[in-house]
Formats: C-alpha cells, structure tokens, sequence
C-alpha cells in the first residue's frame, strides 16, 4: 500500500496543485468580479438607493441564465471563448475560465442575500446623513457585510472544488479528475480512496478556516 | 418668529401593485426656529411619513418643502446630500451601523460631509462628551443599551452643526427613567445649540415633557396645532381630548361614587387661574362642605395646569349658586355621576 502510494504521490501532488490553481482563479474572479455585481444587484433594487429597475432586471436575468446551464455544459459551451482568451483550451487555466463564468453568479447571489439582511434603516440613517451611495456602500455595506462575504467565499470555494472534478472533461485536470480517470475507469480503488480523503480534507479545512476569519471579522 | 420649516400643501400616496394609499393629506406646516415642535398621532396617522418628507427620505407625491429657505424638492442629488447635512435625524430603532465602533458610527457623519481625518477626531470626541458617552468610543453598538444607542445616534445626528433635528419616534423603543434622559438631553441641545426640534410620536408624556407647540395628526391631516399648553388645556378636537386624557385624567373608583352622596364635580384649572385661590373662595362663599376626591397640577411649559374631582356636600340651592360661580371662573367644569359627565359646562362658550 506504501509503494502505491509512493507511485501515486507526483500524480497527486500535480492534480492538487491543478485544483488550486482551477479553484484560486475562479475566487479570484468571483470577488473581483462577482462582489461588485452582486452589491450592484442589491442597490439596485426597489427603495434603495440607487434604484433602477431596468438594470436590475437585465443583470438578474444574465445571472439566472449563467447560473441555469449546468456547469459541464458551461465548459463545453465556452470552449471557443477560452480558445479566444488563452490560445488554447486545456489544461487548468483554461478549465479555471468556465469555474470563474460558473463562480460569479454564484458569488453575486450570495453577495445580494447578505447586503439584504443589513436593517435598511442603517442605509436609511446614511442617507440622512448626507452620505452620497459610494460611501455608503463602502463604508456602510460593505464593512455591515463582511462576515457574509467571507463565509459566501467559503461556500463558493467547496462548490468550485465539486465543479473542478468536471474539469477533466476538457483536460482541465485536479484531483477530482485524477479520481474520475484512475478510480472510476480503471478500477482503481486505492487511487479513487485517496482522491476522495484528499477532497474531503481540503473541503474541512477549508470549511474551517472560513468560519474561523468569518466569525472574528464579525462584531456582533 | 423666523420660520425654519415651511411645509406647503404636501401630499404623498403610496402607490402599491392594488391600490393607493394616502400617507399625507395636503398638510400644510410652519416651524420656528429653535422651538421644538411635536406631531402626534396613532401609528398610521402619516406622522412618520411628514417626517420623512422634511429631508426628502421619503419624495412627496406633490406640495413644496422648505428648509431654512432651500427648496429641498428642486435641489439635484447631490445639493440635496450637502442639504441633509443639515438636518440631524434619529430614529426609533437607532439606525447604528453594527460594524462600526461608536467612534466611527459618529465619524461616518463627518465623512459624509467630506471632513478630514483629524478633524473628525476632533470633532468626534467632542460630540461623544456632549452626550456623556466619552468613555464608550471604542466599543460596538451592541454592547451599549438602548439609551446609550440613541445618545450615540443623537451624536451622529449632530455632527455637521445641523439646524434641524428630526426624531423619528426616539424614544418608543425606551424604558421610561431613559426616555425621561433622552428628552432632557433633547432639552438641553435645543437650549445650548439653539437647535430646532421636530419630533413624531405616539406618547403624550413626550409631548407634555418638551414640546413648545404641537400638532395631532389623524388620517394623513392634521387635525389640531397650537401651543402644547393651550393644547392641554383646551383641546378642541375628539381625538386631542383622547390623547390628552391619556396623560391627564384619572379614574375614581366605581365604590368611591357609590358612597358619595353629594355632588362630584372634575375642575380644571387653566392659566393663571390654577394658582389662584378659587377653591378656598368657594367654600367661604357658600353654604358647602368640599371634599377633594382626586387632584393633580401638571407643569407644562411651566405653567400650571390642575386637574380636581371634589365632592360637594350641603343643601341643593346653594350647590347649584357654587357651580354657576365655578363655571364662570373655571376653564372646563363637569359634574360626574358613576365617573361620566352628565352635565357639561365649558366656560369659554358661554
């Protein structure tokens, strides 16, 4: 068992670091991308203060769409795009294109739940303020919820990682395809064990560590 | 008087997806500067949404609001935002930011009114002192009570020297002894800062505690407006009457009336006339006995308004003389029988 595990290690260590790279990208993405559309869903919205019904409606519909596809197809579908984008559509950087399209919806949603929870009153007392809607979103918003964007980025990552095993439909490579090709293909118990330990204690640790920086952002 | 607030025939319906409802009914409105002004009314009656009208919180359907001469409804956004600047608000729910520690809470105002750095420090301390809440900068809203919560509201409210402050409801959510605290505070800023006061609520005891004049409020319209006192004194209005006896009448027990044979009579002493010595006259006047059942003087805007339920004793003719003596003197003059009115003289109509 200790020589097969020692045969597997350099495929392992190279499909951990694929999922890492495949995962990290798509967080990246859905921060950058996904936290700003996410308070622009929210504000957005009806009695708020940047109200405006037409750009809620075609941003909610977009996102539903992305988020309606299941996530094999996405990759299929925007193979051309990442051909666009990368000059080639292999390998986990072009897998982490269609995880980051998957993850910014995804992100976007979990962004908008949180800001909703805020007392509107708190936004209301800004307004009375005199503050104008970029201060109040960064410095109201934004800080009110913070817990929520971490333990939403939390949630994003572990569903990344399940999305992530599909990735090898299109050479995309990870643990997850390592278990898909070895164990279920092949047979091969012992790979598809380890694979799946591995999984689950990435997911643990990382379920862990998001309630950890979660809970001691929050101040309540 | 410089009027600071003019509220012109102001109207706003809330249109929902079935119907529309009236919020305000064409209320027009003056408020003085430095006076603190009350609006009262039951939850519904539109108060709120009058309120929120005064820094545009809420954009009225039609009419003209008038702050310190700008009109609010014609200013673009961002006049309007330098415009709020100048009216504090505080809320019922105190509206503190939960992220945020009371320093900042208070300092976000300053930001708001692009202050720098360390001025807002400055200013901030000096807010926090002002509400007795120095040693408190460092901690979160949620460690504070609710009294110590809307102090720090209050201190926001107050950070850009505003002219006006609006209090929507601030102190329903508080314990009587903290809202007794709050008020004085109120008190105390509109007679240092020379602030106007506009306050919304439902509790009469505010009113009476702190307002110079006041309005009642009853399905989008006001109904009634003078000087709290005249208005304690002598409402005119069925739903004033109400709100009044919420915080001046007081019940004599049913077993009290059925031992009393004599006439019961409820005074009530107006103006001047309730540090007179009318009473005591009375009783040298005519042929009767006086027995005060119940009484109270209340104190509003420092003059004196009594309330007493005495009972009358001797012979019939000459009860009949000590009444018509008393109607002539007295503001109000009822004679009860099992705690009703059944003969009602008010001096002023006659």
């Amino acid at each position: 068992m200790v020589d097969q595990f020692i045969e597997l290690m350099p495929e392992l260590n190279k499909s951990f670091v694929e999922t890492l790279i495949m995962v990290g990208i798509g967080l990246l993405v859905a921060l950058i991308v996904g936290l700003p559309l996410g308070i622009l869903l929210f504000v957005t919205d009806r009695n708020l203060f940047l109200e405006n019904r037409w750009l809620k409606s075609i941003l909610g519909v977009v996102v539903n769409l992305v988020r309606s596809v299941p996530f094999i197809i996405l990759l299929v579908f925007l193979l051309p795009f990442t051909n666009f984008l990368l000059g080639t559509t292999t390998g986990p950087v072009s897998a982490s294109v269609s995880l980051s399209v998957a993850a910014i919806p995804f992100y976007a949603r979990i962004v908008e739940s949180a800001a909703r929870d805020i007392d509107r009153g708190v936004i209301e007392a800004a307004i009375a303020c005199g503050a104008s809607p970029w201060l109040i979103i960064k410095d109201i918003i934004f800080p009110e919820i913070k817990p929520g964007l971490i333990s939403g980025l939390t949630i994003t990552a572990i569903s990344l990682i399940g999305y992530s095993a599909m990735a090898g439909a299109i050479g995309g490579g990870g643990i997850g395809d390592l278990a898909i090709r070895y164990g279920y293909y092949r047979y091969d118990n012992f790979v598809m064990f380890t694979t799946v330990i591995l999984l689950v204690v990435m997911v643990q640790v990382i379920q862990y560590a998001g309630d950890f920086i979660s809970k001691s952002v929050k101040k309540s | 008087m410089i009027s600071l607030i003019t509220i012109e025939r102001l109207n706003k319906v809330f249109e929902t997806n079935s119907q529309s409802v009236v919020g305000v009914d064409n209320v027009s409105l003056t408020i003085n500067q430095g006076e603190i002004f009350g609006v009262v009314g039951y939850s519904g009656a539109g108060k709120s949404t009058l309120l929120r009208c005064m820094n545009i919180l809420e954009r009225p359907t039609s009419g003209k609001v008038y702050v310190d001469g700008t009109d609010l409804l014609a200013l673009p956004p961002k006049e309007l935002r330098t415009a709020r600047q100048s009216i504090g608000m505080i809320f019922q729910g105190f509206h503190l930011a939960m992220s945020k520690t009371v320093e900042d809470n208070v300092a976000f105002a300053l930001k708001a009114a692009g202050v720098s750095r360390r001025k807002r420090k400055e200013r901030t301390l000096e807010l926090l002192d002002l509400v007795g809440l120095s040693d408190k900068s460092d901690q979160y809203p949620a460690q504070l009570s609710g009294g110590q919560k809307q102090r720090v509201s209050i201190a926001r409210s107050l950070a850009n020297n505003p002219k006006v402050l609006l209090c929507d409801e601030a102190t329903s959510a508080l314990d009587p002894n903290t809202t007794k605290s709050i008020l004085k505070l109120l008190k105390r800023i509109n007679n240092e800062l020379g602030l106007t006061i506009v306050l919304i609520t439902h509790e009469m005891e505010v009113v009476k505690e702190i307002c110079d004049r006041c309005a009642v409020m009853e399905e989008g319209r006001i109904i009634e407006q003078d000087k709290t006192y005249n208005l304690f004194a002598s409402p005119e209005n069925a739903l004033t009457k109400k709100f009044i006896k919420s915080v001046m009448d007081f019940e004599i027990p049913n077993e009290l009336y059925e031992q009393c044979s004599g006439t019961i009579v409820q005074m009530k002493f107006a103006g001047k006339k309730a540090e007179e010595s009318i009473v005591s006259d009375l009783l040298k006047e005519f042929k009767i006995r006086g027995n005060i059942l119940h009484g109270k003087i209340d104190y509003i805007q420092k003059k004196a308004l009594g309330i007493f339920v005495m009972e009358l004793e001797g012979e019939s003719e000459e009860i009949r003389k000590a009444l018509e003596s008393l109607e002539q003197n007295l503001e109000e003059v009822e004679v009860l029988q099992n705690g009703r009115p059944v003969h009602r003289v008010d001096a002023r109509t006659q």
